[in-house]
Formats: structure tokens, C-alpha cells, sequence
């Protein structure tokens, strides 16, 4: 298919992951109100564009806090989309969803 | 342990502190780094930030048994354990025995985006889980002020950077954030805003193209601390910071006396050398015959069976066997037992704290009993003379401390016997002895005296050297009416006052024969009158005679004519009488 083109466009690049299921982590600490609200957007955004498509893996470093390190977690709440590659990493509370959308590749930037 | 020297200068009264173990920081700092508190250490790139901090952490598990926590913002695990290898640090041994959690924190921003609200809470509570998961004392954060460049929003860092700190002391940690220096403020983000109980200054200098580190403590809340700027190296053990000012002064020391190699010397010392253990200073103008001494000494020292570490910073070894081979020194079989080594070196290969690491390394390694160094002003002249002071005092310190007897040439320039640097470094000598040369008569010679000699008896004399085929020969120098005379001078001194003693013994024996001919003439003359005055006494005599002829002739005369005149018979006087009648014949 397209995959092979090294010349595809950023559109091109950004189209081809949607085939496959997309994996987010969503970090958070504790069940503050950040960590709700940005839980609720993310959710929200998924279920608008990638229905069916996507797995959402809440992390509560509190619990688990040698989590942290794998996907180097400073700022709480941090989404990474995991798969499709390449990572992305997106943090705050994930109000501003046209940034949430360009961060994770699901339209382009410009 | 040494955990006896953790409580050095913490009584409950005052701040309690946590040692650093770190050589020479410790005693700056009269203890430690502030116990439970964040430390601030700042400084350009390659002043040795993540050393310290390392080194902080390292010796706190090694000696204190405090275990630490290295989060590292900007090397990996890896890179760290390497660097601080060669420093003999085992990091990642440390780790594996759970002493030591290193954390590699590393946010690329181009990566992150941002949408909304967010807080750090990510980085404390894997903080927090690397603190708690070996029970850590120490926490050091190198270099936090990357988060200035790999989060987007500043605000948020600030704020959560603050309570970073207040997070840090109410977890009772001791903490050390290095973060670099600013243009105008000690950091670039002003991260001294946050941390203000310690903040200590390292600083990189090149000073005549030779680079020095220096460490100075800016501030210490709540306790006294040196506050002066003070050299610091990297050597094979670390870092080592040199604080002149609080060396203390208590060194063993030794009576023993150890030959200088020159008998001469030896008598001038008071007749038995120097002592073991003591620092000699050994100045003088180039081609005075400096390094001819200390290799007379270290050949003493050798034959003795005693170690010889030689630091040449001005020849190689092979130039001073060969040299001093044709003075009758044979140095190469005492090389080959091992009794003798030298190091060579260029002053200005690195750096003056360089240097010194090498040298305490090879003192380390070798064990001598008997140190020179040659010449000590060249490797002075790569740093400022007070870091040079520093270093020699250090150096003197360490020395003294093994019973290690020290000897330091010095170059002194042109026609000044002493030089302001000699003077201060002078003070830190226990024996200096000065050779200088002698212009004059066309020719130059050396001369040597013993300037101080502390805690023996020794001459104030100054003697000639000569150096032949056989080594030094120590005269004594001509002292004259003139001044002291060398050479050739000497001897024509010597010829001139013996011509002296004979003219002296000439005009003295001319001067008898003159008073003896005067005395003769005197004699002479005195006998001369004698016979004067017997003639005339003669001649007075004879007119005497002839007066009293002359007037019984007259008288018999006068009767006679009186006869013949008739007349009266009754004569007038008898002087009238003779005056008249010559007239009276007329």
C-alpha cells in the first residue's frame, strides 16, 4: 500500500495510522479534578474520532509509581499514544481539543 | 565508621550538617552541607557540578551509610556510571546493592504538547517512590533547570518548582540541585529564588591559558563557613577541595637527620643535615647548580636505600642522568633498583590542581621518603602566586604528614636573590638555602649559604661551590675588605694579601734600618759636637793660655822699660797701664 511511498505528504503520514487500534495511557495522580476532567475529555475526543479504534489505559502513579519512569512522566495528567508509532505525549487536562487533536496526529497542523 | 566525624561542629544547638566526605569541603564548610536542606550548586559548564553532586552521593552510602537518590535530567544512567569510573566511584556497583537509585529524567519538548491545566506531580511521586524504595538520606537533582527548556509553561515550573523545595525539606532529605550559571544572577532561571539555606559557586578560570577550578561558598544560612574562593581538582579520588587557610598544624615530626650528600652542607647544617620530614627550599638564579644539589641529595637518599620521587618540570629524566653523569653523579643504577623515580612533566600541561592530583598520586603509589621538586616556580607560574601558595602548602602538608622530607628548587630571576613569591612561599619552608652567583674578574661563580634553618643550629656563612668531575666541593668563599670573593678572585685575594704581609714585613724592616741610620747619623752628629766642642774648649783653653803669656810678657816688658825710663816706681793700675803704652811707643 501507501506505507512504502517515502515521499507521502504529512496528510499521507497522519491518514495511515487510522487503520490500526490506537493505544493511549492516560497518567495520572490520584483522582483529582485534573485527572478526572482530562480522563472525561480524552474519552470524549476518542469516542468523536477513532470510535472502535482505540484502548485508553488509565495509570495512577500513586499506585503504581515505577510506572513513571518507562514513559518518563514529569507533568500529571500526561496522555502517550503508545501505538500507532511514533509516540506522542500530550499533558495538561486536556481542555484545548483542537491542541489535543494536532498532539495526537488525528488532523494535521495546519 | 567515620560516622564520629559526621558529628564534627553539629551540637544540638547548632544547624546540624551532613558531610559530605568530600576532601576539603567539609572543613570550609565546618561540617557539612546543611542536614535536611536543598543546597544550590551552581556553575558554568565543566566546573564539575554533577561531580560534587555525585560525589555527595557516593560518599554518603561509601561512609556515612546514607543511601541517595540521582535523579539526572541530562546524562542516562550509563553515561553517569562512566563518567564518575574514572574517579573510582562504582556506581553502578551502589546501585545494585540498592544504595544508590539513579533516575534519568528526560523530556524532549518537541515531543510534548500541551493541552489544559497540568501540575508536576508526575516527577514527585517518582521521586518520592526512588526515595522511599532504598530509604534515601540524599537526593540530588542534576540538572533541574532543563525542565526550564523542556516544559513549555514557565509559570506552572515556577510555582511547582517551589513547592518542590518545600517538599524536599519537609521529606528530611539532605539535597543537592546543581543548575547552571547565570549571566547576571548565580543561575540562569534563578532557581537561588527557590533555595536559599546553601548555595555554593564552582567556577571554571583559565588564567594564563591554564585552566583552574574554584569552589567558594555564597552562602550558608545559619552557620559560619569560609568565604573565600578556593582551588579545587578532579582527580583520581575525587574531588579535592584545597582550603589553605584551615590546614591544620599538626604533624608528627622527627628528630632523625639526614645527610645532604655534600659534607660541607652537612656541617653547615649544623653538622648533620637536614631532618626528616622537613621542607626545603632551595632558590637561586638559573645555572646556580640547583638541580646539581637535589640530585646529590636524592643520591644520598638512594644510597641510603631510602625512595626518591624526583619531579622534574624542566628536563627529562634521561637529561639529568646524562647530566648529572658528568659530574661523577651515577643516578641510573639507583633508578634501575627502584630506589630512585622520576616524574617529568611540562608546567604547562595542565592545569596547577592537575598537577597536583598527579603528584599525590604518584606519592601515593610510590612511598618515597624523600620528595624533590624541580623546579617548583615553574609549576608556581601556572596558576596566580596564591593558588601556587596553596598548592605548596597543600602539597608541603601532605608531605609533612607522611614523615616525608620535601625538597623544592625555586628560579629566581636575574640578580634578585629573592622574589615576592620566594618570600611567601619561604615561610612555609622549615630550611632554605640560597645559591647565587658571583660576577667579577670576568667570570661568574656559585656561592651558597644557609638562609634558615629551623631547629638547628647552622652556619652564617657563605661558601664558595665549586663543581667539578667529582661533584660539588664546598670552599670557604674569601671574605675581604671588598666583600666576598669567589674564584679566581679568591685566590688572587689570597696571593695580594700574602704580597701584603711581605710588604708590611719589607717597610717595617726598611724602617728599623732607617731609625738605626738615623740613630747613627744622630750619633754621629752628637760625637760631632762632642769634638766641636772639645776643640773649642781646646782653643779656649790655648787663648787662655796665651792671654796670660802675653800678659806676663807685657808686665816683665813694662817693668823692663820702667827700668829703662826711670820712672816711678810706684805703678798705676794694671790694665791702664798695659792699654797705654802700645800708643805710647807710637
Amino acid at each position: 500500500m501507501k506505507t512504502k511511498t517515502k515521499t507521502g505528504s504529512r496528510r499521507a503520514a497522519s491518514r495511515r495510522p487510522t487503520a490500526k487500534l490506537w493505544q493511549l495511557r492516560l497518567y495520572v495522580v490520584d483522582e483529582t479534578a485534573k485527572s478526572v476532567a482530562a480522563l472525561t475529555n480524552l474519552t470524549r475526543i476518542c469516542e468523536n474520532h477513532l470510535k472502535g479504534r482505540y484502548r485508553i489505559t488509565v495509570i495512577d502513579l500513586l499506585k503504581q509509581p515505577q510506572l513513571a519512569k518507562g514513559d518518563q512522566i514529569l507533568a500529571v495528567p500526561t496522555v502517550v499514544r503508545r501505538l500507532p508509532s511514533p509516540v506522542r505525549t500530550i499533558i495538561g487536562n486536556l481542555t484545548d481539543t483542537a491542541l489535543v487533536l494536532v498532539g495526537l496526529d488525528l488532523r494535521p497542523s495546519d | 565508621m567515620k560516622n564520629s566525624r559526621s558529628k564534627i561542629g553539629a551540637p544540638a544547638s547548632l544547624l546540624p550538617k551532613c558531610p559530605t566526605g568530600i576532601q576539603g569541603l567539609d572543613e570550609i564548610t565546618g561540617g557539612g552541607l546543611p542536614r535536611g536542606r536543598p543546597t544550590l550548586v551552581c556553575g558554568g559548564a565543566g566546573c564539575g557540578k554533577t561531580l560534587l553532586a555525585t560525589e555527595f552521593l557516593v560518599r554518603g552510602a561509601t561512609q556515612f551509610g546514607e543511601a541517595g537518590v540521582l535523579m539526572a535530567f541530562e546524562e542516562t544512567e550509563k553515561e553517569l556510571n562512566a563518567n564518575v569510573a574514572s574517579l573510582g566511584f562504582d556506581l553502578a556497583g551502589l546501585v545494585r546493592r540498592k544504595k544508590i537509585v539513579v533516575d534519568y529524567v528526560h523530556v524532549e519538548r518537541s515531543e510534548v504538547r500541551e493541552s489544559g491545566e497540568y501540575d508536576l506531580e508526575g516527577l514527585f511521586v517518582r521521586l518520592n517512590h526512588a526515595i522511599d524504595s532504598v530509604g534515601a538520606k540524599r537526593v540530588v537533582l542534576d540538572t533541574l533547570e532543563v525542565l526550564f527548556s523542556s516544559l513549555p509553561n514557565e509559570a506552572v515550573l515556577r510555582s511547582e518548582l517551589r513547592r518542590l523545595f518545600r517538599w524536599l525539606k519537609d521529606k528530611g532529605v539532605t539535597a543537592v540541585i546543581t543548575a547552571e550559571r547565570g549571566r547576571e544572577s548565580l543561575t540562569r532561571h534563578g532557581l537561588e529564588e527557590y533555595v536559599s539555606d546553601c548555595v555554593i559557586l564552582l567556577d571554571h578560570r583559565v588564567n594564563d591559558q591554564v585552566a583552574t577550578r574554584h569552589l567558594r561558598v555564597v552562602k550558608y544560612r545559619g552557620a559560619l563557613h569560609g568565604t573565600n574562593e578556593f582551588p579545587f581538582l578532579i582527580g583520581a579520588e575525587g574531588i579535592s577541595v584545597l582550603p589553605i587557610t584551615s590546614l591544620a598544624l599538626n604533624h608528627r615530626v622527627s628528630s632523625e637527620r639526614i645527610a645532604t650528600g655534600i659534607p660541607r652542607l652537612d656541617v653547615m647544617l649544623g653538622g648533620r643535615g637536614f631532618f626528616r620530614g622537613s621542607s626545603i627550599l632551595l632558590t637561586g638564579t638559573p645555572g646556580t647548580g640547583k638541580t646539581i644539589i637535589s640530585s646529590n641529595f636524592a643520591q644520598a637518599a638512594a644510597r641510603r636505600g631510602e625512595r626518591v620521587l624526583y619531579f622534574s618540570f624542566e628536563e627529562s629524566p634521561h637529561q639529568i642522568i646524562r647530566n648529572m653523569h658528568s659530574i661523577g653523579l651515577r643516578l641510573e643504577p639507583l633508578v634501575k633498583r627502584g630506589l630512585l623515580r622520576f616524574h617529568s612533566a611540562r608546567p604547562s600541561l595542565y592545569g596547577l590542581e592537575m598537577h597536583l592530583a598527579t603528584m599525590f598520586k604518584e606519592i601515593a603509589t610510590f612511598k618515597p621518603h624523600v620528595v624533590i621538586v624541580d623546579p617548583i616556580t615553574s609549576l608556581m607560574h601556572s596558576g596566580t602566586d596564591s593558588e601556587g601558595k596553596g598548592m605548596v602548602t597543600r602539597l608541603i602538608d601532605y608531605l609533612k604528614g607522611g614523615l616525608v622530607t620535601s625538597l623544592f628548587t625555586s628560579l629566581t630571576h636575574g640578580g634578585h636573590a629573592l622574589q615576592q613569591s620566594e618570600a611567601a612561599m619561604s615561610s612555609l619552608m622549615d630550611s632554605w638555602i640560597l645559591l647565587q652567583d658571583f660576577e667579577g674578574n670576568g667570570e661568574r661563580n656559585r656561592v651558597l649559604y644557609v638562609l634558615k634553618a629551623r631547629g638547628m643550629k647552622h652556619s652564617n656563612q657563605i661558601r664558595e661551590f665549586l663543581i667539578s668531575d667529582h661533584g660539588i666541593d664546598v670552599v670557604d668563599a674569601y671574605i675581604g675588605a671588598s666583600g666576598v670573593l669567589t674564584g679566581s678572585a679568591r685566590a688572587a685575594q689570597g696571593a695580594l694579601e700574602k704580597a701584603a704581609v711581605l710588604t708590611t714585613q719589607q717597610e717595617a724592616a726598611r724602617r728599623k734600618r732607617e731609625l738605626e741610620r738615623k740613630r747613627e747619623a744622630i750619633e754621629r752628629q752628637i760625637s760631632g759636637l762632642r769634638s766641636d766642642y772639645e776643640s773649642e774648649t781646646m782653643e779656649l783653653r790655648r787663648i787662655d793660655e796665651q792671654l796670660g803669656t802675653s800678659t806676663l810678657m807685657l808686665t816683665t816688658e813694662r817693668t823692663a822699660s820702667g827700668i829703662l825710663r826711670q820712672a816711678d816706681p810706684k805703678a798705676p793700675d794694671r790694665r791702664n797701664g798695659a792699654a797705654h803704652p802700645g800708643r805710647r811707643h807710637q
